[in-house]
């Protein structure tokens, strides 16, 4: 169980951020997506070899019209 | 010295050869603004990229995708703002396939931090989302206002500068902040006319002349413009380029308003650059008394 954009979500502990970006629909290549874990922003390179820990808060972004 | 203020008249001793000569160059140079494509003969740089269009568009409040691109397209705009916001499964259609499309570059907004640590890490995934070092950093200090929090500002852009972003903070009209913007490293200065959204204009002209007095980075009038007056005001005052968001996307017809937005811009570059008559509490007639006849 992780904390997904603030709601509890089921999937996503101890698989690679890469994983969960599948997951949710979101292009591999993750361009226009950024994921940020407990704050600490997580690049792209690192999706693969990051795994989400057990209860992490997790945000994951897009482009969305503002400004 | 400012535009608003002066009230002194230009002296009247100048030559003949010296107005002719300043007439024939102000044509000319009229005639290069005019001529083709009324593209601005000389671009607006910020931190070595050049923008051929004078006019930054939001993307905020659109009532449609299509909306958006039309009035892109109706501005010319060439660099457009975007906000980064939790991934919403039920949003219509791709922004950045939208925003891709029109061929504009990507100015990210920190919108919606009040803390300088908010703002920075917002920055950060901004980066790795769009692939670039450019943000309009925004940190807000009050709900009802939008009023950017000049400390936490400036406390953002200094470590932003230092982790090598391109830095255009939303700030106060005040000279003072705007210089110490540009002291930390800051690429450009984004005054606001009026609080966003609020469609007031510019309330203080004089202290956004001031600003432009004041630093040597491009001036960019942000927030508070309401319709096409106030974009050709804040060009006369100096301003690089101007901001609009929802001037345009909440306007009744955002296509014709981007379109009045694009022509006011270009019109206040080209007053500005005109001279503009001082100011006087009497008439000086346009029509020479000499020769005038005698009825009586």
């Amino acid at each position: 169980m992780i904390v997904l954009n603030g709601e509890p979500h089921e999937q996503g502990a101890g698989e690679p951020v890469a994983a969960l970006v599948a997951d949710l629909g979101l292009p591999e290549h993750g361009h226009g997506v950024a994921v940020a874990i407990d704050g600490e922003v997580i690049p792209r390179a690192a999706w693969e070899s990051r795994v989400i820990a057990d209860g992490a808060h997790v945000e994951v972004l897009t482009a969305m019209q503002g400004g | 010295m400012i535009e608003l203020a002066s009230t002194s008249a230009q002296t009247d001793a100048q030559t003949d050869a010296t107005a002719s000569a300043r007439a024939a160059a102000a044509s000319a140079q009229a005639e290069t603004h005019v001529a083709g494509s009324r593209a601005d003969p000389t671009p607006l740089r910020v931190a070595g990229r050049e923008l051929r269009s004078r006019l930054l568009l939001g993307t905020g409040g659109f009532p449609s995708l299509e909306s958006l691109a039309g009035s892109i397209r109706a501005s010319g705009s060439e660099l457009v703002t975007v906000a980064l916001r939790r991934i919403d499964p039920s949003a219509p259609g791709s922004l950045l396939a939208v925003l891709e499309a029109e061929g504009v570059e990507l100015l990210p907004n920190t919108a919606g931090c009040f803390t300088a640590r908010d703002a920075v890490i917002t920055a950060r995934l901004a980066r790795e989302a769009f692939q670039t070092d450019w943000v309009k950093l925004e940190v807000v200090g009050d709900e009802d206002t939008l009023m950017p929090d000049a400390p936490e500002l400036l406390k953002a852009a200094e470590q932003l500068v230092d982790e090598g972003f391109v830095v255009l903070p939303y700030t106060t009209d005040d000279p003072v902040l705007a210089r110490r913007l540009v002291d930390v490293g800051c690429a450009a200065v984004m005054p606001l006319g009026a609080p966003i959204g609020s469609g007031m204009g510019i309330r203080n002209p004089y202290n956004i002349a001031l600003i432009r007095e004041a630093v040597s980075v491009p001036v960019v009038l942000d927030a508070g413009i309401g319709t096409a007056s106030d974009a050709t005001l804040a060009m006369e005052l100096g301003c690089d380029a101007v901001m609009v968001a929802s001037a345009v996307s909440r306007a009744q017809d955002p296509l014709a308003m981007a379109a009045a937005m694009r022509c006011a811009v270009e019109a206040g570059l080209l007053a500005r650059g005109a001279g503009r008559i001082p100011r006087r509490t009497y008439a000086t007639p346009s029509t020479p008394t000499a020769g005038t006849p005698d009825f009586s």
